[in-house]
Parts: structure tokens; C-alpha cells; sequence
């Protein structure tokens, strides 16, 4: 146990010292998790024979990314990406594992070798790419655009080329394999083993047919069966049964896991409980991937690199030109114009963490010999290594030089604009909600009550399940994209402590509150609120107006009489707010606020009562005729003239 | 006059999100030192007209500038809620009201007719400046001197065929010579139908 304990810390340390580090030099955390490895197991050598145990665990973690993945792909999404998606991403793959292919061939390895090759240094990296894009505040250019459609079609392709691999068995290494298995060494239990063919598709069929129609009819009842006990650790514990439960369901027909869970993402992309499902989860695939980039590094052999330092090197430097270079000449194809043509050539040239997951794979599938195996993960590895090089090239050389060749005045596509986040979907929230979509703002609208959720998708109004005052779910549902956060929740302790943790952790966002009654408003603008409205106040004056009309005023003087009140509410809040910060650290109200407020009653009903004595009221100012004989100047001037 | 005059410029276009010639208009002149430049269905999208403000704003400043659309002949309702309201008994006319007094008053304004339509043959039978008549008055009782329309007439086509970035160098220039020029002539300016092309004529030699 205690040996356990203590390889758990070392794995931990290395990562909790090394990511931070990277990412304050901007190498991104899959560099820090890489370099960890790197230090722990071939440099110091804390770590030994276990890192390749472990990294058959830490694979789960590319499993629940697929998951999330999945989440992320409604379908109306990526039907409106499907030009992007098809055309830049699909080409992409193709031309690139085509280029790599031939590269290898030239160099001398087997069609099939140079195939698998050709598959792992297609793919980009994902992690480090759309960090860094939305780092720097590029991911809602078009280059940026385009670069997250390719990373989307090679997180895709993932699945096909993870079937198509074990295809590609190298015979001679297989056969170890085969040896080792008729020992007993290494054998896989599945249910389909001793089937027929036609039996195994119609398993296969079974179980996929499972995964989607389980997923989207009794998943539901079963998260809302957990919500409604409101315990957190038990809505983990479900969200993780359900990505274990699917992983091994496809492995006890044979198929990738992978593929399985993306399928679950795919379908529950739609559902109300999205959000809670990926901040649940998410923590779990980072630590999980973490650990399998660490068990990367750490398997990385040093002597191999200095043994053939030129090989390693000219490789990399080729990884990096052709992938620019494919992606250059593509953008180049779908005409995309300056710097979104280099962004997108440039961001996407190194090979990613997705090549460590398919190494690994085709090596335990004997589809690449292990020394080969070896050398391309120095190369991966290198070529993560100048992203952030490459980053700063386009930002220091290209950028300027073509803001000094560019003149014409039209501006760029205006940035899109960000959703706007709802806090709460009851009374308050649902009139916001449907405001904003009416006029085609995209909305997501937060909601802890299960029942509220369902009766607003029967009309057709989505809203997510979750707590909003949990920060990770809030950044599930996309606070670090929003333009501002509508906080529409009524139980007032929640409220603050949302606004409060929003504040402290996204200082720019624009937040619009909802207040119980006047110091809940006070003490929501004191915490930097922008727009602060009680619940009630509008509500109140309305009526009131109503009643006026209702007891015979003219409607038009009901409305003045309204807009006074509401005008003179609104001059008297900056004195009595000063008083209430002045007071509100001893608690109770004091005399001076007390005298404001008095002092604002008395002038309403100054305001509203005027008019019978005196024609200058402040509800009825203006439209007033001037005095019945005020031409009398003008009419005698008129005459002398 | 010495010293810079200040502009106010009060400008009314209900529905801003389909403007092409007001919009950059407005955005120009904000860009002006010198010129206020206030978005009235902005600042006052109820109609909530705040009085004493608008009376303020007058108080700070030598030249009032009015800027919409022509509306059925006449301005957008919420100017002419505005002029309603502010422009009070005892503030801007009556036998105390002198706050107005020696300032300077104009229209901006777009339409949409072409100018050949606006003359008693035209299917507009009238002119342009027998149109603006009661602004004229109004502005008139309240003692200032009014300068005849800075017009942009077919409007609606301006974009199209390319008139605007000149209608634009104009607008600014006319804004300038308004802040600078140190003299004005306003009997040769009352007799013309709109200032457009005779800026140097009322303005003097500084066109």
C-alpha cells in the first residue's frame, strides 16, 4: 500500500511542478505532463518497470475525451461546420497521412508500416492548440475556425483509424503476439470470440443499437432518478458508470471503446444534463491523460535521441514543413486570404497527443515495431515542443508584415457574439430567455431543479441541468466564451455567492442581477454588478399605474405619474446607496439612511401632488400651455412694426 | 467671435439599425472636438425626456444642430416631443424666456425624395425650407438665428451610387466652419434652400 501511496505522489509532484511551469513559458500542459515523465522516469528515475502498467489505465483517459468530444458534437453544429469539417478536415487527414506515407516508403519501410505511420502524424494536437487559440483571443477568426474544424475531423477520424490499425498487423511481429497468447500471456475475453461472422455483426449491431437508443431514452430517467437526490458525489458516480459501463460493453464485443463512448457523447449531446455530465467528468479525463502523457515521457529513451540526434531532428524539422505546408496549400484551395491562411498553416504543424495514443495502440496491436515506435514519439514529442515557436513567428514576423502590406478599409468578420449565460429558468429567467432568443441572442440557461428543466423543454425552451454556483459547471457551460451572466436564481445567498465567484475568477464579464429587495440590490451593485433590478419593482409600478388608469386618471397621466416615480427612485439612488455602504458595516439601518429615505417618500408624493396647486408638477412638466395672455408683447410688437 | 462656439447636436432616427447615411453622420461628428453629439432615441428610448438636462445642454452650447430623417415632412416624433418639452415658457420664449437668445439653430436632414420633387411642380408641391417653416418659427420665438437645411435629398440611393463619403468631407467641414468660422452671414444665408453649396458664401472666405 504504502509503496503505492508513494508512486502516486511521485507521479503527482512531477506533474503538480512541471504543468504550471509550462504553461507559464506558454508550452501548454501536455509539454508540462511530457516533461514530468521526461524528469521522473529517464532522467532521475524515480519511476521504473510500472509506467507502462499504468499507461494501459491512463488510456481510459482518451476514452473519456472521446466521451466529451461527443458532448460537444450536437448535431446542428457540425451540420453547420460541414463544408469546413469534410473539406479542410477531411483533406487534411488524407493528404497529409498520404504525404507521410510516401515519405516513409521513400525511406525504406513497408506499405504497411509507412500506412500507420502515416495515420499518427496526421494528427495535430488538439490540447495545446485550442489553449493557445484561445489564449490569444484567435479561436473566433477565421483561421481559428478553421483550425478547430480540423482538430474536430481528426478527433473523429480517431475512431475509424483505431479500428483500421489492428488491420494493418505486421505478420512477423504478430506471430510473438499469437505466441504469447496460446501461453496464456495476454488473452482479451469476449464474448464473441467463438461466434460465426454473421452472429458477431449481429452482436455488434446489438450493442451499438443498445448504446444509442439506452442513451437517449433511459438515460434521462436515470440522471433524473439522481439529480432529484441531490448529491453530488452520486451524480459523479453515475456519469462514471456510465462511460465505464459503455467501454466495457464494446470491449465484451470486441469493439473500441472509444468509438463507444463517442457514440454515448454524440447522443447525449442534446440532453438537459450535458453540462453536469462534462464538468463531472472532465477532471477525471484530465488526470487520466495527464498521467498517460507522463507515462509518454517518462518511456521516452534518452539514448535514442543523442544516438541519432540528426535523424530525430531533420524528421521533426520534416514533420513540421509538410504538415505547414498540406494545410498551407488547402487554405490556399478554399481561398482563404493573409493571416488566416498562416494561422491555420502554422497552429496545426505539429503532430499531437492523439499520435501518442495511436503509437501506443499500434504497437500493442504489432502494427509498428516498438523501435520505430520509439524514434516517432521523439519526433511527436519535438514537434509539440515548437508549437509555441511557431506561435510566435506568426504572431512577431507574419502578423505585422501583412498588417503593412493590408490597406483596404473593409475590417475583418466582426467577431461572433457571445452567448449570454442564464442563471435560474423559473419566473425571472424564462421572460429573459425568451427575450434574448427572440431576437436571436444564443442563450444557455443553467437550472438545479429537475422538474423546472422538464416542464421548460416541453415548451420547448432547453435549458441544462446543474448547480450554477459551481464554478466547473459554469465553465462547462461556457463563461469563458459568454459576453455576459444573467443571474436570475432567487435564493439570495446562492445569488451573491455566484456573482462573487464570478467576479473573483472572470473580473470582465458583465453580470445583471436580480435582487430580492433594496439592500440585496445594494449589496449585489457593491460586488460589481453592473445592472441590479428588484424582482418586484417593475411589477409593483405597473400596477399601480394600472390602478390609477382604473380609478379614472387618463391613462397618459397614470404613465407620467409612473415615469416620475420611477425617475425620481432612480435620482435618490446614488445618496442612498453611499449611506448604505457607510452603515452597512454595523449592521441595522441608520439614522441618515433612514432620514433618505423618508426624504425620497416625501419626494414622490411631492412630485405626484403638485399639479393640483401649483401647473409645474414634476409628473406632468411640459405640455403646458404657456399663460392665456402671453402674446400680448409679441401681438403689440407685431403692430408697431 | 473670437472663441470656438460649442455644438449640440441633437440627432432622432428611430431605427438607427437601418441607417446608411445618418449613422456615419452621427459617427463623424463624434469624432469632432467641439460638438456634442447626443443620439436622442437612445438616451431617451420611452420618451422619458429628462428637461432640466436638455435645458443644461442648451445653456452649454452656441449652436443647435438638429439631425434625423425627414418623417412625413417633418421630424421623427421623439425631436419633436423633444422641442414639446424643453423648449418651455419662461426658459426658451415668453417675456422671461432668454436662454435661447443670439444662439444658433439648424437642420441636418435626409430624405428620400430627389430634390426636383420638392418644388410646386414636384409631386412634394412644396420646398424643402416652406416645409421646415414651423422649426424655423420655433427656433425664431425663441430669439435665435436659423441657418437654412444642410440636405441630402434620395437618400435611400446615396449608398449605392457611391455620394456619400462626399456628403460626408461636407458634413464635417460644415461642422467646423460652424465651431470656427468667425462670422456668419445670415441675411445671405436666409435666402437659400439649402447650405450645401454655399458654404463659403455664409461662411465667408474661411470655406
Amino acid at each position: 500500500m504504502t509503496s503505492y501511496l508513494l508512486q502516486a505522489f511521485v507521479y503527482l509532484c512531477a506533474a503538480v511542478i512541471a504543468v504550471p511551469l509550462a504553461k507559464r513559458f506558454g508550452l501548454g500542459s501536455v509539454l508540462g505532463y511530457l516533461v514530468a515523465g521526461m524528469v521522473i522516469g529517464p532522467l532521475i528515475g524515480l519511476v521504473g518497470d510500472e509506467t507502462e502498467t499504468l499507461q494501459h489505465f491512463a488510456e481510459f483517459g482518451v476514452v473519456m475525451m472521446l466521451f466529451l468530444v461527443g458532448l460537444e458534437l450536437q448535431p446542428k453544429m457540425l451540420w453547420a461546420m460541414r463544408g469546413r469539417l469534410l473539406g479542410l478536415g477531411g483533406l487534411q487527414v488524407l493528404l497529409t497521412t498520404v504525404a507521410f506515407a510516401l515519405l516513409a516508403l521513400a525511406l525504406g519501410q513497408s506499405w504497411r508500416v509507412a500506412l500507420v505511420i502515416g495515420l499518427i502524424l496526421s494528427m495535430s494536437s488538439t490540447a495545446i492548440v485550442l489553449q493557445t487559440l484561445n489564449e490569444k483571443g484567435l479561436s473566433k477568426t477565421e483561421g481559428g475556425r478553421d483550425a478547430f474544424s480540423v482538430l474536430l475531423f481528426q478527433d473523429i477520424a480517431v475512431i475509424p483509424m483505431l479500428a483500421l490499425i489492428p488491420l494493418l498487423q505486421l505478420p512477423e511481429l504478430a506471430s510473438v503476439v499469437l505466441a504469447e497468447e496460446a501461453a496464456g500471456v495476454a488473452h482479451h475475453p469476449t464474448l464473441v470470440s467463438g461466434l460465426p461472422g454473421w452472429a458477431y455483426a449481429a452482436v455488434v449491431m446489438a450493442a451499438i443499437a443498445a448504446v444509442i437508443i439506452g442513451g437517449h431514452y433511459f438515460s434521462r430517467p436515470l440522471f433524473r432518478f439522481v439529480a432529484k437526490a441531490g448529491m453530488r458525489e452520486i451524480f459523479t458516480a453515475a456519469s462514471l458508470a456510465l462511460v465505464i459501463g459503455i467501454a466495457a460493453l464494446m470491449g465484451l464485443v470486441g469493439l473500441s471503446a472509444a468509438l463507444g463512448t463517442f457514440l454515448a457523447g454524440v447522443v447525449l449531446a442534446d440532453s438537459e444534463f450535458r453540462h453536469e455530465l462534462e464538468s463531472n467528468i472532465e477532471p477525471f479525463k484530465g488526470l487520466l491523460l495527464g498521467l498517460f502523457f507522463i507515462t509518454v515521457g517518462a518511456g521516452i529513451q534518452f539514448e535514442l535521441l543523442w544516438s541519432q540526434l540528426g535523424a530525430v531532428l531533420g524528421l521533426t524539422l520534416a514533420v513540421i514543413l509538410i504538415k505547414a505546408g498540406v494545410l498551407l496549400g488547402l487554405s490556399l484551395f478554399m481561398q482563404r486570404r493573409g493571416a488566416n491562411r498562416w494561422l491555420l498553416g502554422l497552429s496545426l504543424a505539429q503532430a499531437g497527443e492523439f499520435g501518442f495514443v495511436l503509437l501506443a495502440f499500434s504497437v500493442q496491436n504489432s502494427a509498428l515495431p516498438d523501435a520505430t515506435a520509439q524514434l516517432l514519439s521523439l519526433v511527436v514529442a519535438l514537434s509539440m515542443l515548437a508549437t509555441p515557436g511557431l506561435f510566435i513567428l506568426f504572431d512577431k514576423v507574419i502578423l505585422p508584415r501583412l498588417q503593412q502590406r493590408r490597406n483596404d478599409p473593409q475590417a475583418d468578420n466582426i467577431d461572433e457574439q457571445g452567448a449570454v449565460l442564464i442563471a435560474g429558468s423559473g419566473r425571472f429567467g424564462q421572460i429573459i430567455n425568451r427575450m434574448l432568443v427572440a431576437n436571436g441572442v444564443t442563450t444557455t440557461v443553467l437550472d438545479h431543479d429537475v422538474q423546472r428543466i422538464e416542464d421548460m423543454r416541453t415548451v420547448n425552451i432547453k435549458s441544462y441541468f446543474g448547480d450554477a454556483t459551481r464554478l466547473d459547471l459554469l465553465e462547462t457551460a461556457g463563461i469563458g466564451q459568454a459576453a455576459m451572466l444573467v443571474v436570475a436564481i432567487d435564493d439570495r445567498q446562492r445569488a451573491k455567492r455566484l456573482v462573487e465567484q464570478v467576479r473573483e475568477h472572470y473580473p470582465n464579464l458583465p453580470i445583471m442581477a436580480r435582487a430580492y429587495d433594496r439592500g440585496d440590490a445594494y449589496e449585489l451593485q457593491r460586488q460589481g454588478v453592473r445592472y441590479v433590478v428588484k424582482e418586484t419593482y417593475h411589477s409593483a409600478l405597473d400596477m399601480a399605474r394600472e390602478a390609477l388608469v382604473a380609478l379614472g386618471f387618463h391613462p397618459f397621466k397614470a404613465e407620467q405619474c409612473r415615469a416620475a416615480f420611477d425617475r425620481i427612485e432612480e435620482q435618490r439612488q446614488p445618496a442612498l446607496y453611499q449611506s448604505w455602504l457607510n452603515t452597512s458595516a454595523e449592521k441595522g439601518i441608520s439614522a441618515s439612511y433612514r432620514q433618505l429615505f423618508i426624504e425620497l417618500g416625501e419626494a414622490l408624493k411631492q412630485a405626484m401632488q403638485q399639479d393640483r396647486s401649483d401647473r409645474h408638477s414634476d409628473s406632468e412638466r411640459g405640455w403646458t400651455p404657456p399663460p392665456r395672455n402671453y402674446d400680448a408683447k409679441l401681438k403689440q410688437d407685431a403692430e408697431n412694426q | 467671435m473670437s472663441q470656438q462656439r460649442n455644438i449640440l447636436l441633437l440627432f432622432a432616427h428611430p431605427s438607427m439599425e437601418r441607417s446608411e447615411v445618418n449613422r456615419p453622420m452621427f459617427e463623424r461628428a463624434l469624432q469632432i472636438p467641439g460638438v456634442t453629439a447626443i443620439d436622442l432615441y437612445a438616451q431617451y428610448p420611452t420618451y422619458d425626456i429628462d428637461i432640466d438636462l436638455e435645458q443644461q445642454r442648451l445653456l452649454a452650447h452656441d449652436v443647435v444642430l438638429f439631425m434625423f430623417p425627414l418623417y412625413w415632412y417633418s421630424t421623427p416624433s421623439l425631436l419633436k416631443e423633444w422641442m414639446d418639452l424643453v423648449l418651455e415658457y419662461g426658459f426658451a420664449y415668453g417675456p422671461e424666456g432668454h436662454a435661447l437668445h443670439g444662439k444658433i439653430a439648424m437642420c441636418a436632414l435626409t430624405a428620400g425624395g430627389a430634390e426636383l420633387a420638392y418644388r410646386a411642380e414636384g409631386y412634394n408641391h412644396y420646398p424643402l425650407p416652406e416645409l421646415l417653416r414651423p422649426i424655423q418659427q420655433a427656433f425664431t420665438m425663441c430669439g435665435m438665428h436659423y441657418l437654412p437645411p444642410f440636405a441630402l435629398f434620395q437618400a435611400r440611393t446615396a449608398r449605392k451610387e457611391g455620394r456619400i463619403s462626399e456628403h460626408l468631407a461636407l458634413w464635417q467641414q460644415l461642422l467646423e466652419l460652424l465651431r470656427d468660422s468667425p462670422s456668419i452671414d445670415f441675411s445671405a444665408a436666409a435666402a437659400l434652400p439649402k447650405i450645401n453649396d454655399s458654404l463659403p458664401t455664409v461662411f465667408g472666405g474661411q470655406a
